[in-house]
């Protein structure tokens, strides 16, 4: 049996762990966010378009899942060009793409919690909504930090030799 | 109780909130002239639906709207039964001395409870009290022996009291809730501190306190009972080695003192919740915020109706949620 036909195999797990928790976190975020979001509408339907802003806060994980995910398929060669990839460089793309997968799920999930709590703020205090806004965004900051560096670590693993 | 389950629920409590009275609300409805002038002012605040209620219709009102909202918001009730248990067990010892005495009376019960007052009325007059739930059985057979032979109705009371505080702690620790749990040991522990007190100054024997105060977590039923034994001052030094010492002041203060003090004390273990935005605690906290509310309109319009000074009204409102 030749291994070497497996790193495609991790590669292709790599970008669909990306995508897959990347999205299912933003999923449960903005849904648990859109749960609060509907409370608030509910008694002041005015305050709609401030709420969406915060429950869309979430959503912004499983586009970062997406972006690794796609960047990941065009470099391993699945959506065209070559396909042969070692199994070490298969595996090292695997790697590359676990902090957007992980942070991605963790942080998608902390930011909702967030929006909720920040839902509060705009239910009682409604002048104070720009601050309201800065707690679920802070968490976004981690969300990005992990997709920068998937990103840098699948462009880079496609200029590794091995 | 998951979490997440309450998203919706508490953020429409979060806005229904901010329509609570709070002390500038209360200055303003004390500053009325007569109870008239409250009730237009309560109106101008959306209490009530037509605007020409009285006093106890509006009371009742507003409290059918918190039920009503509650119920609207949350499936599955029985996770507020721990405030329901006392309207239960006062609906029980109404529907027994009214068989004993054999009159007919419907205002005399509490609407609001885990079943339906008829349901215990049905049950008393048939003396089949395995209709009733479990916790009620035994407390509802004794009490109602006491009071067909002996005529007793204060023991017969004792006896029901004790049992709906016992229920009431029970309850509260099984739903693993930590704000459900402090409401009923706050609860059994004050009252407590008043049967201790009042059964002291009326001179109970140790048999009768044994059978009406209920052991809790915050105090200790014996040393309670020993301290009431040897006096009111014996107490006062009990209660100061517990976490009730602030309750010594206000007992000597006076009876409504008290129970303002009581009052207070699980509105500040429940303020919290105005900043948790998730399970089930600030939905029961704001249940509690409303009763309290509601009592304390009550107190006030009372107080106007009957023209006693505001300087003795403001000494018995109690502190508010928000």
């Amino acid at each position: 049996m030749n291994f070497n036909q497996f790193g495609i195999v991790f590669a292709l797990l790599g970008a669909a762990a990306a995508a897959l928790l990347a999205g299912m976190g933003s999923a449960k975020g903005v849904g648990m966010a859109g749960e609060a979001g509907a409370g608030i509408v509910t008694e002041d339907p005015a305050k709609f378009g401030k709420v969406l802003i915060l429950q869309l806060l979430p959503g912004t994980q499983g586009i970062y899942g997406l972006l690794i995910a796609f960047i990941t398929l065009s470099q391993i060669g699945v959506l065209g060009g070559d396909s042969n990839i070692s199994l070490a460089k298969g595996m090292l793309y695997f790697i590359a793409c676990l902090p957007m997968a992980v942070v991605g799920y963790s942080s998608a999930i902390r930011q909702a919690r967030a929006s909720v709590a920040s839902m509060g703020i705009l239910a009682k205090k409604p002048e104070a909504f720009g601050k309201s806004i800065i707690f679920p965004a802070m968490v976004e900051t981690y969300a990005i930090l992990a997709l920068l560096i998937s990103m840098l670590a699948v462009n880079g693993v496609t200029g590794i030799n091995i | 109780m998951a979490d997440n389950q309450y998203l919706y629920a508490v953020a429409r409590i979060r806005t229904k909130e901010n329509s609570l009275l709070d002390k500038s609300d209360l200055d303003q409805l004390m500053n009325c002239k007569n109870e008239a002038s409250c009730l237009r002012l309560l109106a101008d605040k959306g209490w009530g639906r037509t605007g020409d209620e009285n006093a106890d219709q509006i009371l009742i009102v507003e409290q059918d709207k918190t039920w009503s909202l509650i119920t609207e918001l949350v499936e599955d009730m029985s996770v507020f039964n721990t405030f329901l248990y006392g309207n239960d067990f006062h609906n029980l010892k109404a529907a027994i001395k009214q068989v004993y005495t054999n009159t007919d009376f419907e205002d005399i019960y509490i609407n609001h409870g885990t079943m339906k007052s008829e349901e215990i009325i049905k049950a008393v007059k048939e003396h089949n009290f395995n209709s009733l739930p479990e916790h009620m059985q035994g407390s509802a057979e004794e009490a109602y022996q006491v009071l067909m032979h002996t005529g007793d109705s204060g023991l017969s009371d004792v006896i029901i009291d004790k049992a709906a505080l016992e229920t009431i702690l029970q309850k509260g620790k099984a739903t693993n809730n930590e704000l459900f749990a402090k409401y009923a040991e706050l609860k059994v522990a004050v009252a407590d501190i008043n049967v201790a007190i009042r059964s002291c100054r009326t001179h109970k024997d140790r048999t009768f306190m044994e059978r009406a105060i209920a052991s809790c977590d915050s105090l200790n039923k014996s040393d309670l009972i020993e301290a009431a034994q040897n006096g009111v001052e014996a107490i006062y030094g009990y209660l100061s080695t517990t976490v009730y010492e602030d309750a010594v002041a206000a007992i000597k203060e006076s009876s409504s003192a008290f129970e303002r003090w009581s009052d207070n004390l699980i509105i500040r273990h429940i303020r919290p919740q105005l900043y948790n935005p998730f399970s089930i605690s600030p939905l029961a906290a704001y249940i509690i915020a409303r009763e309290n509310e509601i009592k304390t309109v009550r107190i006030v319009l009372s107080g106007k109706r009957n023209e006693i000074p505001d300087k003795s009204i403001r000494e018995r409102l109690r502190e508010m949620y928000v």
